[in-house]
């Protein structure tokens, strides 16, 4: 059986680490607020760093065992590690970059960049860096893929199509991967199963709808707490993307995506008033509001299905009550599409 | 009018300092004739430093180099008790005047020296032997080499290394294929220093060495020797230095220049043309 084992215990600054995970050959996405912990659990997977105890078993090898005081060193490891930023050799090539690890001449053609061979990665988009970095970590043809927010350099625009390329590239890989991402639509996109990771505790791991539905606790529930609407994407001439809902409501995304699809809006980018924005290029849900819960100096409030998160101030100036009736805008821009099915 | 003034001070302060540095540059090249100066490095006297000072700064140059790598290299990606002990004792000889350096060589390797009774039963005796003057150009221009190299191997990303190692590569391929070639320009440059110091070296070789042509007579040592009996052949070695030490530095501007392209910031980001 291919799979990755983890159960250690690393003590960092200001908490432990304490992790036990299986990944067979699937996708695990770890999320959580930075300085969770999320990279050092990749960095001592790969040999990085040196948990206090535990193990970490791949396959029928035993990388890290502190009671048999094995610890291989990350050469020896066969990990493919692709690094935030990508780390790739600034006075290598694109092709002395891929094959350092192994013979990647076949991954250059599979990743589409083949006709960068020759080139700087200084040179390079963002984009493309990704597509090098996942290149040169394939090459050595490594039992685990583990991935360090493989998306975050990327703007807006090009991460929608790489999320995508991404998706499908380890969904064919069929490899055991972890990644980790601060983003949960990024999770929810590239992940089979999502862990929530808090002050170095597993907090819940579990498939990304479900985790929405069920959260184990309400950090969960305010991590994950993004609003989910499901509904059938199709572009636009002006480079839009609409959705429509089960209920017919008609939003916009300036995420690119065609079929059906999970739209994210976040709570906080949602905003409330009594009556509908002049503004047309604004999504705008009206309905009746089925709860107010203070979170601090915050409140967030249920409407149709969304949920928005807004001041306690404004929630008083607005004078919300449960059963008012109240619209609920929020921008294309903040209306993140993530292909279901 | 107040502003005028202080304008004045400052560029009339300026031109004094220039004109202070330069004054006695220009006079090695203005006493005498290029034509004349370029004779006299015919002198017996001026070709045999010439080679002395070539052959012991290329020995000792090798030496730093090849022992100097490593130790920036340890000291530079490893973080341990005493670590900055071991920096502050690197850089002593730089604050050391050289002759106290020459009085120190001379108590750790002469006759009656630390290790100079072992050497002396091994049958060596270095003291007053090219030995000595390869010795004591090592003992000054080697901070300069490791201080620049350890700030150069620290420069390079460290997340590099790690990736090298998940990619199969061992310690020494690390060093080898990512760290020494990202931290080339430093190297590079701390090398240049160190070996413009290790030519112009004077106090500590006189002492440990002394000074005899064909031998131990360096160029700095032929200098001083020339002073009294033949001034124009001093002076031609010192318009050698100037020459040197102007192309040091030259090529310490240019050497940035070329190596910035390899050293580029990783987060650059640029808009994808081709997707």
């Amino acid at each position: 059986m291919d799979s990755l084992r983890l159960d250690f215990a690393l003590p960092l600054r200001s908490f432990r680490l304490e992790l036990a995970l299986e990944v067979g050959r699937e996708t695990v996405a770890l999320v959580g607020p930075s300085g969770a912990g999320k990279t050092t659990v990749l960095r001592a997977i790969a040999g990085l760093a040196r948990p206090e105890r535990g193990l970490v078993r791949c396959g029928g090898e035993t990388w890290f065992d502190s009671a048999a005081q094995v610890d291989l060193r990350p050469e020896q490891r066969s990990v493919g590690f692709v690094f935030q930023d990508y780390a790739l050799f600034p006075h290598l090539t694109v092709r002395e970059n891929v094959r350092f690890g192994g013979d990647g001449e076949g991954l250059l053609d599979r990743l589409g960049i083949a006709h960068l061979a020759g080139v700087k990665p200084a040179q390079l988009s963002a984009g493309e860096r990704q597509r090098v970095a996942l290149a040169r970590a394939l090459a050595r043809d490594p039992s685990v893929l583990l991935l360090d927010e493989p998306l975050s350099a990327l703007d807006a625009h090009t991460r929608a199509s790489v999320r995508a390329e991404l998706h499908g590239l380890l969904h064919d890989l069929g490899l055991p991967a972890l990644l980790v991402t601060h983003d949960y639509a990024d999770a929810a996109a590239l992940a089979d199963r999502v862990g929530v990771l808090v002050d170095g505790q597993l907090v819940q791991v579990d498939r990304p709808e479900q985790l929405i539905a069920e959260p184990a606790s309400p950090f969960v529930a305010d991590f994950t707490g993004v609003n989910l609407l499901v509904g059938t994407a199709k572009p636009r001439v002006d480079g839009l993307t609409e959705v429509e809902l089960a209920d017919g409501t008609r939003l916009l995304s300036t995420d690119r995506a065609d079929g059906k699809v999970g739209a994210v809006v976040y709570p906080w980018e949602i905003a409330l008033s009594r009556e509908p924005p002049g503004d047309s290029a604004l999504n705008h849900l009206q309905a009746a509001i089925a709860s107010l819960v203070p979170v601090g100096n915050r409140v967030r409030v249920s409407l149709g299905g969304v949920t928005a998160e807004v001041t306690a101030a404004s929630a008083d100036r607005l004078g919300l009550r449960v059963g008012d009736t109240t619209v609920a805008t929020f921008k294309a821009t903040g209306t993140r599409l993530v292909p279901l099915g | 009018m107040r502003r005028q003034a202080f304008a004045t001070a400052l560029v009339a302060a300026t031109a004094l300092a220039l004109a202070f540095l330069a004054l006695p540059i220009a006079a090695v090249f203005l006493r005498v004739s290029p034509g004349h100066l370029f004779a006299q490095l015919g002198n017996p006297v001026a070709t045999d430093a010439l080679l002395v000072s070539l052959k012991t700064s290329a020995i000792a140059h090798v030496l730093v180099l090849v022992l100097g790598t490593p130790t920036a290299y340890l000291l530079a990606t490893n973080r341990f008790p005493g670590r900055s002990l071991v920096l502050a004792l690197i850089e002593l000889p730089l604050v050391l005047p050289p002759a106290v350096a020459g009085i120190a060589l001379l108590a750790a390797f002469g006759r009656f020296g630390l290790l100079g009774g072992t050497l002396h039963a091994l049958g060596v005796g270095i003291p007053f032997t090219q030995a000595a003057v390869i010795l004591a150009v090592a003992f000054v221009e080697a901070p300069f080499y490791i201080g620049g190299g350890i700030a150069a191997f620290e420069a390079v990303d460290r997340n590099l290394l790690d990736a090298a190692r998940t990619l199969g590569a061992g310690p020494a391929r690390v060093f080898a294929r990512v760290a020494v070639p990202l931290a080339l320009g430093g190297l590079a440059a701390g090398s240049a220093l160190a070996l413009a110091r290790g030519l112009g070296e004077f106090g500590a070789t006189i002492i440990f060495a002394g000074s005899l042509q064909g031998v131990t007579q360096t160029l700095p040592l032929a200098i001083y020797a020339q002073l009294d009996a033949d001034f124009d052949t001093a002076l031609a070695i010192g318009a050698l230095f100037v020459l040197i030490g102007a192309t040091v530095l030259v090529a310490l501007k240019v050497v940035p220049r070329w190596t910035r392209s390899a050293s580029i910031s990783l987060s650059r980001s640029v808009p994808s043309a081709s997707s």
